[in-house]
């Protein structure tokens, strides 16, 4: 595991922000830490960073503890955390030259840096004056400038246009797959972490509610068979008559709950027979978002 | 050492372009010009002794009394303010350099600051002085050697500053609104200046009356005509460095526990 938390807790005076939280973060994956705003998602971050002092528990990262083997570990963590923290006097490209001379880095990984987030053409210009796009991405480059092991982001995202979004997404996916760096990014759009992320944990009022690989979500996610038919109430009518409910009823599609694949095709087979047009007919996951929902409604309940 | 070494280069090239670094050369060189300007026009020949303590003396007097300290609240709180502003307190405190490294750093440069300052205050004085000799050759600067003792009234005044400056230092670190600090700073100068300027028996203990003490402690030399002691290490300088030693130790424990923002 790249990050091991045990028990980690952390309260700000009485409020409990983070509730022993274990936390397993393995080698080379790219690890979605979801939450709504407020779950305790930068708290746990400034935890792993040391920037908060651990209350309760342990943090491990790369096999040794974060309280032990600070600077040994720091040294090879590259973060963003919240917004990006940028000298607005100075331009993008001497932010870079800054962080680059203090952790003795080679001047040719700032050129290489404005290039990979494509702030060549800025460079120059003062970091005040960037978009707040152009910030997040400056912030990007200044995380990955230490060519970092682990990358801890925190809503990288945010601020970014559509093609910004995926432009970071395609640079974490290839970070992971090509260079084999892990990383950790948080979020609270739920359909971006689960475009990217191999493995999830689910935070909310600073507990864990889910951890595991993106397949073991979907496991427990609830598959569903979407049915395109040409009349959905009357077909959904024909169904009940015939032991299948339908979970949703649309203007388009009717959703029954997935059991087997033979279910499926009987259930396909049942409605041709009853005389109903079928156009398609295929399994689809719940998407992370209801889930998520589902997840945290039943937390609260 | 090395991390030390690292941060305060990148204090320096944080600070080149802001305000904070460039006020240590441009404030020496706008009074001592301005002063300059007032002996050129209305100095009246007089011995070589009595012309250096005009000119020198115009500059002390208003650097001591109420400059050097709103120069110091300012510093303290330029070098902590570029991370205030930024937002970078964090990423300084995640980085691979131990934190006493960037504290100590972010200290010493605002010190070197002060030092700097300072120092071409001395050299302005002694440049301009010979200037004035040669632009007005009735003023006979050059036949009194002042130099040494300039240099030990500024180093006297640099000593006397630190411990404003860590207690400054520490407050500008501590709070990110301006107006806090510089307002502590602002009313404890006022204090100090009061303290001093009345003789008030324990002023000495008072960081932000030691630049005035400094310069009032500078006395003509017991049995040598012409001379004067700087009077360098007096209680009060004593009581700087101390103060100085102390509240940088305080200050760093207080930022290793502190949680950041």
């Amino acid at each position: 595991m790249v990050i091991k938390t045990e028990g980690l807790s952390f309260h700000f005076g009485t409020q409990q922000v983070v509730k022993s939280l274990s936390l397993n973060v393995p080698e080379g994956s790219i690890y979605g830490f979801l939450g709504p705003n407020g779950a305790g998602k930068t708290t746990t971050i400034k935890l792993l960073l040391n920037l908060l002092k651990t209350q309760e528990g342990s943090i491990s990262i790369f096999g040794e503890d974060l309280q032990r083997n600070r600077i040994n570990i720091l040294s090879q963590i590259g973060s963003l955390i919240e917004q990006p923290a940028i000298y607005a006097h100075l331009s993008g490209k001497e932010n870079l030259q800054n962080r680059a001379s203090l952790l003795q880095l080679p001047r040719k990984r700032v050129d290489e840096m404005l290039h990979l987030v494509q702030l060549e053409e800025a460079a120059d210009k003062k970091a005040g004056k960037y978009s707040l796009g152009m910030k997040q991405r400056l912030g990007i480059a200044l995380a990955l400038l230490p060519d970092p092991r682990l990358l801890i982001l925190d809503e990288p995202t945010n601020g970014l246009d559509p093609n910004g979004i995926i432009e970071i997404r395609e640079l974490m996916i290839k970070l992971v797959s090509e260079h084999k760096k892990t990383v950790f990014v948080s979020s609270h759009m739920l359909s971006e972490v689960e475009k990217m992320a191999t493995h999830v944990g689910i935070i909310n009022h600073g507990e864990l509610l889910f951890q595991g690989d993106v397949k073991d979500l979907e496991s427990i996610s609830q598959p569903m068979i979407q049915v395109e038919v040409a009349n959905t109430d009357v077909a959904a009518q024909f169904l009940s008559q015939n032991g299948i409910i339908a979970a949703d009823i649309k203007k388009d599609i009717l959703l029954i709950p997935y059991t087997s694949q033979a279910a499926m095709a009987a259930t396909n087979r049942l409605l041709i027979e009853g005389g109903h047009t079928v156009y398609s007919i295929h399994k689809i996951h719940k998407d992370l978002e209801k889930l998520f929902l589902s997840i945290t409604q039943k937390a609260q309940a | 050492m090395t991390g030390f070494i690292l941060s305060f280069r990148s204090e320096f090239y944080k600070s080149r372009k802001t305000l904070g670094f460039w006020c240590a050369i441009i404030l020496p060189f706008i009074i001592c010009s301005l002063v300059l300007w007032g002996s050129y026009t209305h100095v009246k020949p007089a011995p070589p002794m009595i012309l250096w303590l005009e000119l020198a003396g115009a500059i002390l007097n208003v650097m001591g009394i109420l400059l050097l300290p709103m120069y110091i609240i300012f510093v303290a709180y330029s070098v902590n303010s570029i991370e205030h502003k930024a937002d970078t307190w964090k990423t300084l405190f995640s980085l691979p350099i131990s934190k006493w490294s960037v504290y100590a750093a972010k200290y010493f440069y605002a010190l070197f600051l002060v030092l700097l300052c300072l120092l071409l205050f001395a050299v302005l004085t002694l440049g301009y002085g010979y200037l004035l000799g040669s632009l007005r050759p009735e003023l006979k600067f050059s036949d009194y050697a002042i130099s040494s003792l300039l240099f030990q009234v500024y180093l006297k005044l640099f000593l006397s500053s630190l411990g404003i400056l860590s207690i400054q230092f520490l407050l500008s670190l501590l709070w990110s609104d301006f107006l806090k600090p510089m307002g502590v700073g602002f009313v404890c100068t006022i204090a100090g200046a009061i303290a001093g300027g009345s003789h008030w028996k324990y002023a000495y203990l008072f960081p932000y009356s030691h630049p005035l003490l400094a310069i009032s402690g500078i006395s003509p030399r017991q049995g040598k005509a012409m001379q004067f002691d700087a009077n360098v290490w007096n209680k009060e300088i004593f009581v700087s460095l101390i103060v100085a030693v102390v509240v940088f130790i305080v200050g760093y424990f207080i930022v290793e526990k502190r949680s950041v923002k």
